[in-house]
């Protein structure tokens, strides 16, 4: 039994844990992964990676409890998680539950998606970092966000040929934003040293794929700008349309969302007493916001409610930049009609957008196409359905599965 | 370290993942959708599914989370 169980051992998670370990509660981490950092500071072999290392030995000196490889896939009672890991399944109860579970990359369907070597951006960049061998391969780097210039400098620094950068959103969207910038002077010097580990690779705004190619696996991308569309011949394109939270388990708890992710108090506790939730899980704000929200979400879990307050005109600032880079990165219309009605739209079940779209809701598609219903549990498919058809993921309560990966994909 | 992926020996460094040692075997193709379409690895931190392959026997393990063991067994679809 834990005072403060914490899952997902990105920023938001580490700093909340080690805030509440400070404080004096017994802390657990969980995390999927086998090392921890999360997204941004995600591992390169085997070993953690940047500021990572240091949060782990804090959290380690203040006694918290790390489980690597654990994926939370149930909630049987309030109070208790069962997680899986390699070994086996096990219990874990808790007093406290903090759910800094972070985000995924959105993906939006186009023809030739499927193909193997189509990637996410982040996709290909954690791939690189655990090893995939990608140097002197030709690689185009699309979608939208900032990842996407975070993904081609760490792809041409393991000596991956970046052929451009296709960003969806329009010039005018991008200098908007990038005066904002000027009232964050930290992030203006991160954008620059971003901007000069890229020297050389053509930045394309208002550009997008519009399909990918290949017999059995991707060999070239089509790419629309303006009126002009031409084809660039690639071994990888690494494809991301921003990020969307995970929320698959605040659901389960039944917490309630917001219009970006789990909905929060000041203190960072959720609709339901005793569970916390900081980080991208609450909404997409970037590394700065994560820390702080994690911080203050560990010091309330651990009752220490003046630490947390002395942290909100930091969270405001980091929240208002958020706010300015959801603005100038926001999906165009064009992008919802490059899946065609032969699309597949449910990669794990191999359903097409034009099934899909002749369905009610999300109801009517799980159970008419089994759309959402493989072993995904709709976390790919949900992102693109929510762009493409309106339909909020959560509006349906997740059936709770209480089986193991292979159980799932069977039937 | 070395693990045999399709029944071909590859070395990889210590701290790869599985998905590594697959793509260093030259396989592009990890699993066959329920259609028979070829699949790879989508996300690369284990929520898509896509590069599920069999381990030591196991089936539906994804490549992209398990780090390699020397010796390791590994199939995909073909
Ligand atoms: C693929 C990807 C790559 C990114 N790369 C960069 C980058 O290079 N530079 C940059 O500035 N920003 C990057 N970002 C943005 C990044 O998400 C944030 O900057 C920051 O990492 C958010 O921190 P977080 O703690 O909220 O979440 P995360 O860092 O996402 O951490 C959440 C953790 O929770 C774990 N988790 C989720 N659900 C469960 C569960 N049920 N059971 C167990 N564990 C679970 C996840 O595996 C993950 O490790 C990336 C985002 C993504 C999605
Ligand atoms: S690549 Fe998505 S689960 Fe492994």
């Amino acid at each position: 039994m834990f005072d403060v169980v914490v899952v997902g051992a990105g920023p938001a998670g580490l700093a909340a844990a080690c805030r509440a370990a400070e404080s004096g509660a017994r802390v657990a981490l969980v995390d999927d992964n086998p090392v921890a950092g999360g997204q941004i500071w995600r591992a390169g072999g085997g070993r953690p990676a940047g500021p990572a290392a240091a949060w782990i030995r804090r959290a380690e000196r203040n006694g918290v409890e790390w489980l690597a490889g654990a994926r939370v896939f149930a909630v049987p009672e309030p109070g208790k998680l069962t997680i899986e890991q390699f070994a086996g399944d096990r219990e874990l109860g808790y007093e406290k539950l903090i759910l800094a579970t972070g985000a995924r990359e959105r993906f939006l369907p186009f023809p030739g998606w499927t193909l193997p070597n189509v990637m996410g951006a982040g996709g290909l960049q954690a791939l690189a970092k655990s090893g995939l061998d990608v140097a002197g391969k030709p690689v185009v780097v699309a979608g939208s966000g900032p990842l996407l210039l975070a993904v081609a400098k760490y792809l041409r620094a393991r000596g991956a040929r970046v052929l451009l950068i296709a960003e969806q959103a329009d010039q005018a969207a991008l200098l908007r934003f990038g005066v904002g910038l000027v009232a964050y002077p930290g992030k203006l010097a991160q954008a620059v040293q971003l901007r000069a580990g890229l020297f050389g690779i053509p930045y394309l705004t208002g550009c997008w794929p519009v399909e990918a190619r290949g017999p059995e696996k991707l060999e070239s991308v089509m790419l629309r700008r303006g009126r002009k569309t031409w084809t660039e011949r690639c071994d990888y394109l690494a494809c991301g349309f921003g990020l969307a939270p995970n929320l698959e388990l605040a659901a389960l708890l039944g917490c309630r969302m917001s219009a970006t992710g789990v909905a929060v108090d000041e203190l960072q506790q959720t609709s339901v007493a005793g569970v916390y939730s900081a980080g991208e899980a609450t909404g997409i704000g970037g590394l700065d916001l994560a820390l702080t929200e994690g911080e203050i979400a560990g010091f309330a879990a651990a009752g220490k409610t003046r630490e947390a307050r002395a942290r909100f005109g930091a969270r405001e600032r980091h929240r208002r930049f958020a706010g300015g880079l959801e603005r100038a990165f926001a999906l165009r219309e064009e992008l919802k009609h490059l899946a065609q009605d032969d699309t597949l739209l449910c990669r794990c079940e191999d359903v097409p957008l034009g099934r899909v779209r002749g369905c009610m809701g999300w109801r009517e598609a799980k159970l008419h196409t089994r759309c959402g219903m493989g072993p995904c549990q709709g976390r790919v498919c949900g992102g693109a359905v929510e762009f493409l058809l309106g339909w909020k993921a959560e509006s349906v309560r997740p059936p709770v599965f209480p089986a193991r990966i292979g159980s799932l994909s069977r039937d | 370290m070395k693990v045999s992926v399709n029944g071909r020996e590859v070395t990889v460094a210590a701290g790869s993942m599985v998905s590594t040692a697959v793509a260093a075997a030259g396989v592009s193709l990890y699993r066959r959708s329920v259609t028979g379409e070829p699949r790879g690895p989508v996300c690369g931190m284990g929520i898509c599914f896509e590069c599920r392959v069999r381990i030591d026997g196991r089936e539906h393990c994804r490549s992209c989370q398990i780090p390699c063991v020397d010796g390791m067994e590994v199939r995909t679809d073909v």
